[in-house]
């Protein structure tokens, strides 16, 4: 190194992300998707739940009455509905969901898992025996459960999602927390006489704030999938309002003859997920060089 | 070692009793009167009540749940009300095929994992490595169910090779296990890349290749045996996506077994069934951990002392 210049954590870590590749592109799919969601109605062909019962089913190319050019690009749907309008609107449900726990779950974990690390005690102990409760189940299956209970749709998916999911942030919070409290910058912050509420937010988070990026930006393929798992069985997004994993489930009654109508969704589905994931491993070895050492 | 198994299964046991807190806890929130699910709408409201007496359903929520945690005790998870069958019959007749399709691909998992994992570290940075490693990190991205459609489309309706659906020969295994196992190929190979790197990089290794030891063996007896340790780890947290990835692959294969039947018995809106499957599966998921915890005590002494 010729000059040492000094940089931030952050303007560091981005540095070494866009050296990454893999991430590189990662972050320009995920932006793509974002893009499409946010645009939909412009990028749409037709409206996603208009229907012509008279063109269902069509093949991929097939001329249309619905779609604004003329042709069904990529084939239509049982009710003769655009299937890529459909998978164009289906970003938005995906992306909403994934986007929604996360920011929930975060708040909830944050707040949780530092007030647990910070003061121990109690407050730690009873916090973290829920967590292990919440843990012995297998996800999907708790989602169901509660899916169940709450019954579809997009709002009962942030709750039955988020009950589980912050367990796992106020885990990661919590031990960020006890290490950072007992680190000389915490002591000499204490000295000063800060309350506790402005040492945990002003000198304890931000240095958490690594690992909480990178636990949101794997978290939301998660959620992703979980909603398209949860819609595939038929519990969460329901018809007409098109998801990814709704899609499947009804294509899957046809797969016979309009075989394309099963592969799309879950091509778009996997490349989502696949780009988050990449982003994130990219945003921790970015944030975290030890791990990469 | 005693003591730690003693003292991890001492430990399960409120866990247990929270699995079954949770559950029950939340199919009472459950809009909806599960009487009426069973009897239908137009029942005689008087038949109606004495139901609800019988089964118990007037008791106050405390009095319902420890009956129903007693009852689990002796292995009685009550009568479906759809097929008026006793639940844990029905699971039990289910379970097997539920094991043998997240064995069947746990085998297909370790087997493909550790290979690919084993090359992409030997032959770390090449070109191998990072397309294996890309699409392991594509094979974990991919949702289980549409694998599961997309296999049945190619290998099933176009080329014939495998039937789609049911589980009545070992060629209707191969599919799901397939299927099912692919997916925890992808992390376990991952997992063994990361681990045998970490591994190749320790002294005793030097020594092994510094006594000039062929890299064959240094590769499979010194390093892979402690490099299986994080590994049997994967094992134990792949449990989780194996019971659910096992619902979702038996409800596309039309598997008759644990995860279907709990399906079933959502859109039945079968209460005590649905209630029945929740508990069993979390519980076996319980206990699968505790073996996981317990063989990682045995493979790594450390573990023990803590």
């Amino acid at each position: 190194m010729a000059e040492k210049k000094a940089t931030s954590l952050y303007a560091d870590a981005f540095r070494r992300l866009r050296k990454n590749k893999a991430a590189m592109f990662g972050l320009i799919f995920v932006i793509f998707v974002v893009f499409v969601a946010i645009f939909a109605p412009l990028l749409a062909p037709a409206d996603p739940n208009k229907i012509d019962l008279q063109n269902r089913l069509k093949p991929m190319g097939s001329p249309s009455r619905i779609c604004r050019n003329g042709v069904y690009i990529l084939g239509s749907d049982e009710y003769g509905r655009d299937i890529l309008s459909r998978l164009i609107y289906g970003a938005r449900v995906s992306l909403t969901v994934g986007v929604m726990t996360q920011l929930i779950t975060t708040a909830i974990g944050v707040v949780i898992g530092s007030l647990a690390g910070y003061y121990g005690g109690v407050i730690d102990m009873v916090m973290m025996r829920i967590a292990d409760m919440l843990f012995a189940f297998p996800e999907l299956l708790f989602y169901i459960g509660m899916m169940f209970a709450l019954g579809p749709g997009l709002t009962n998916m942030f709750i039955a999602l988020s009950v589980i999911g912050w367990a796992g942030k106020a885990r990661l919070v919590r031990s960020q927390v006890i290490y950072l409290k007992e680190t000389e910058f915490v002591e000499a912050a204490k000295a000063q006489g800060f309350s506790d509420f402005r040492i945990i937010v002003k000198h304890i988070l931000p240095n958490c704030m690594g690992p909480i990026i990178v636990s949101v930006s794997l978290g939301i393929p998660g959620a992703i999938l979980a909603e398209a798992g949860l819609s595939f069985l038929g519990l969460g997004i329901l018809p007409p309002t098109p998801s990814w994993g709704n899609m499947i489930r009804s294509a899957s009654a046809y797969l016979r003859i309009q075989p394309w109508y099963a592969v799309w969704p879950g091509v778009v589905l996997m490349l989502a997920t696949f780009a988050f994931n990449l982003l994130g491993d990219g945003l921790r070895d970015a944030l975290d060089p030890r791990l990469k050492q | 070692m005693v003591q730690y198994i003693v003292r991890r299964l001492l430990y399960s046991i409120p866990v247990i009793i929270g699995v079954t807190l949770i559950t029950f806890i939340l199919l009472n929130v459950v809009p909806g009167d599960p009487v009426l699910e069973m009897v239908g709408k137009y029942a005689d409201p008087e038949a109606i009540e004495q139901i609800r007496e019988q089964l118990g359903l007037n008791d106050p929520l405390v009095v319902q749940y420890m009956r129903f945690l007693f009852n689990l005790l002796r292995g009685d998870l009550g009568k479906s009300f759809k097929t008026n069958l006793p639940v844990s019959k029905m699971i039990a007749d289910t379970f097997p095929t539920t094991l043998k399709l997240a064995l069947s691909s746990y085998l297909v998992a370790i087997v493909l994992g550790v290979s690919v994992g084993i090359i992409s570290a030997v032959k770390q940075y090449s070109i191998l490595d990072r397309s294996m490693m890309i699409l392991a990190l594509a094979g974990v991205s991919a949702p289980v169910f549409w694998v599961a459609v997309v296999a049945q489309l190619i290998f099933g309706l176009k080329l014939g090779w495998f039937p789609i659906s049911g589980y009545y020969s070992f060629r209707h295994m191969i599919l799901p296990a397939i299927v099912l196992g692919t997916r925890f190929a992808a992390s376990i190979a991952r997992y063994t890349r990361s681990a045998l790197l970490d591994v190749i990089r320790q002294d005793y290794i030097r020594t092994a290749r510094a006594k000039g030891l062929s890299e064959r063996r240094v590769i499979f007896i010194h390093a892979l045996k402690n490099a299986m340790i994080p590994v049997v780890t994967i094992l134990g947290m792949q449990l989780s996506g194996l019971l659910t990835g096992s619902i979702l692959t038996e409800t596309v294969f039309a598997i008759p077994g644990l995860g279907r039947l709990s399906v079933w018995a959502l859109s039945e809106r079968d209460f005590p069934l649905v209630q029945g499957t929740v508990v069993f599966t979390a519980i076996v998921y319980i206990l699968g951990n505790l073996i996981v915890d317990i063989s990682y005590a045995f493979l790594n002494p450390r573990v023990r002392l803590k």
